[in-house]
């Protein structure tokens, strides 16, 4: 089967800094896949390659099958790009933004109107409002509804999420489980390491690296490390002391506990004996489950 | 009667655009050197709010001190006695490390004197000796924030403003910068931080959480998981929030 998305090797420089070194990865028909890391990482760079918009210093893609270099044009007609920064018309109206991206990919708005229409029926309600007036919300549903409108195989998508609140980050992701549904492979990428589990399998990138790729779950369990959770009113003296204390290779906050990762001869009834000792209270050290946050972590602290 | 402990005290705070209650009538208090957490969705009215403690903007009605200062009649001295970072907009790219520190401590009214004196020790806390005069521009995201933050509270100010200071960071980074929190919180300042990472809600004292201009909960973390059956922030926050009309 011939891959949905194929990167072979891409580099990109711009002057001295290299946003892409040697990435790889492989996405198939019909996955949602997600491109996890933080700003500056190279996940637009990389985005801007697979959109025919940039070309890289070396390594190739394929998209639909189609070369980023040599097919562009008939490349552009099959897939669909949202930037990060929206980029319809303020100054034309909901309806007007909508027609004139179908009317660029040669797309009447009623053929392909069913697919949007559970994106799009949220924005009836205002057909004739200039889309800079909408909300953030309603403009991600009205630039989605643009990057959809000509029915595109492979859907771009370059931090949605990011700025948006919890309830319309779920509700976003909702849409984009629905959209797979009906057979558009979408690659979508986040700042956000809790919204790795809403994808069926994640590249996770930092640096212009790729430091993993594998389904959120697999990624978790090949954390492999002696993980523990640690506990005590007084959180930040506890995460100081716990720092200093030789059988603790690394120890950060996570939300409402620390995550402890100890070396072989660790024991936590003996560690919580030290710690009260040494003057903090009701310390309660137990095993913990890592997640994809905790293999961002260690890979950071590995140097990869 | 006031409480001289409280750093930001609010009672009945409105703020009305034409026929548009963004902010209303809130009411609260933040103990000096506490962390507190000011949640909601977008549009709830969190940037309105926080525009009127930090003297920006004039409330519709209610009341309000910050720093010590009235922010209707005393908007000036709130100014002075506040710091305040965004993550989108806090450092000057075309300036160097060592012009944006001062361009800020004189924005925020330190002497010359003053600015030499704390200057050395300032580059030297943020481990970025040797980089004062590279410009803001070439230098990664996570020092980016950490000399962001420094900017906003190298004055010592009262309360600092921090809104949505960790967008799009990678988690060690994060991490990092919390701990900056921490540590200026246990010097004794209070900090007042927007997030859409509930992870980081874990981390302050007390969390508010607004919905369609008004503080629909009001807690310490551990008291919110309680009263809302919740095992995460995150869950606390989307039972709150999941009705919220208001969409920005």
């Amino acid at each position: 089967m011939t891959a949905a998305i194929e990167i072979s090797g891409i580099t990109k420089r711009y002057g001295n800094v290299t946003a892409l070194d040697g990435v790889s990865f492989r996405i198939e028909p019909g996955e949602l896949f997600g491109l996890i890391g933080p700003d500056g990482a190279g996940k637009s760079s990389l985005y801007r390659i697979l959109a025919t918009l940039a070309l890289p210093d070396s390594g190739s893609a394929k998209v639909c099958g189609l070369d980023v270099a040599a097919d562009y044009r008939v490349l552009r007609t099959r897939i669909g790009y949202m930037p990060e920064k929206f980029s319809f018309y303020q100054d034309l109206t909901v309806t007007e933004n909508l027609h004139f991206f179908a009317s660029l990919f040669g797309v009447s708005v009623r053929e392909n109107f069913p697919l949007i229409a559970p994106i799009f029926g949220q924005l009836e309600k205002f057909p004739d409002r200039k889309a800079g007036a909408l909300s953030g919300g309603m403009k991600q549903k009205l630039a989605l509804s643009c990057a959809l409108i000509h029915r595109p195989e492979i859907l771009l998508l370059d931090e949605p999420t990011t700025g948006v609140d919890a309830v319309s980050r779920s509700e976003f992701w909702e849409m984009l489980s629905q959209l797979t549904r009906s057979g558009i492979t979408i690659l979508v990428s986040t700042s956000y390491m809790d919204e790795a589990t809403r994808c069926g399998r994640i590249a996770m990138i930092n640096e212009g690296h790729i430091l993993a790729v594998d389904s959120p779950a697999a990624l978790a369990g090949s954390l492999g490390e002696n993980l523990y959770n640690a506990v005590a009113p007084d959180m930040f003296g506890l995460l100081t002391q716990l720092r200093m204390m030789p059988d603790v290779i690394d120890c950060y906050t996570f939300g409402a506990t620390l995550h402890l990762v100890a070396a072989p001869g660790f024991s936590p009834g003996e560690t919580v004996a030290a710690l009260t000792h040494s003057g903090l209270r009701d310390v309660r050290i137990y095993p913990a489950q890592g997640d994809i946050e905790d293999l961002f972590i260690k890979q950071i602290r590995d140097g990869k | 009667m006031e409480n001289r402990d409280n750093a930001i005290s609010v009672a009945g705070l409105t703020k009305r655009f034409g026929s548009f209650t963004a902010v209303d009538h809130i009411t609260f208090d933040v103990g000096r050197g506490e962390i507190f957490g000011f949640l909601g969705a977008n549009g709830a009215g969190k940037t309105t709010a926080m525009r009127m403690l930090c003297g920006l903007s004039v409330p519709t009605s209610g009341t309000g001190r910050v720093a010590g200062y009235d922010i209707i009649s005393q908007p000036e001295e709130v100014k002075r006695h506040i710091g305040y970072m965004s993550q989108k907009f806090s450092l000057y790219g075309e300036l160097t490390v060592k012009e944006n520190l001062r361009l800020f401590s004189s924005i925020y009214g330190m002497s010359a004197a003053r600015f030499r004196e704390v200057s050395q020790r300032l580059v030297k806390d943020l481990e970025m000796t040797g980089m004062e005069n590279t410009l803001v521009k070439d230098i990664p995201v996570g020092w980016k924030q950490k000399l962001a933050f420094v900017s906003a509270t190298m004055h010592s100010p009262e309360v600092v403003f921090l809104d949505e200071p960790t967008g799009g960071v990678d988690p060690v980074t994060r991490r990092k910068f919390w701990e900056l929190i921490y540590k200026a919180s246990s010097e004794g300042m209070t900090v007042f931080v927007t997030t859409h990472y509930l992870d980081e809600a874990e981390y302050c004292n007390r969390v508010s959480i607004m919905v369609d201009g008004k503080i629909s909960a009001l807690d310490s973390p551990s008291a919110l998981k309680e009263k809302y059956h919740a095992s995460t922030m995150d869950e606390v926050f989307r039972t709150v929030a999941k009705d919220a009309v208001r969409t920005e």
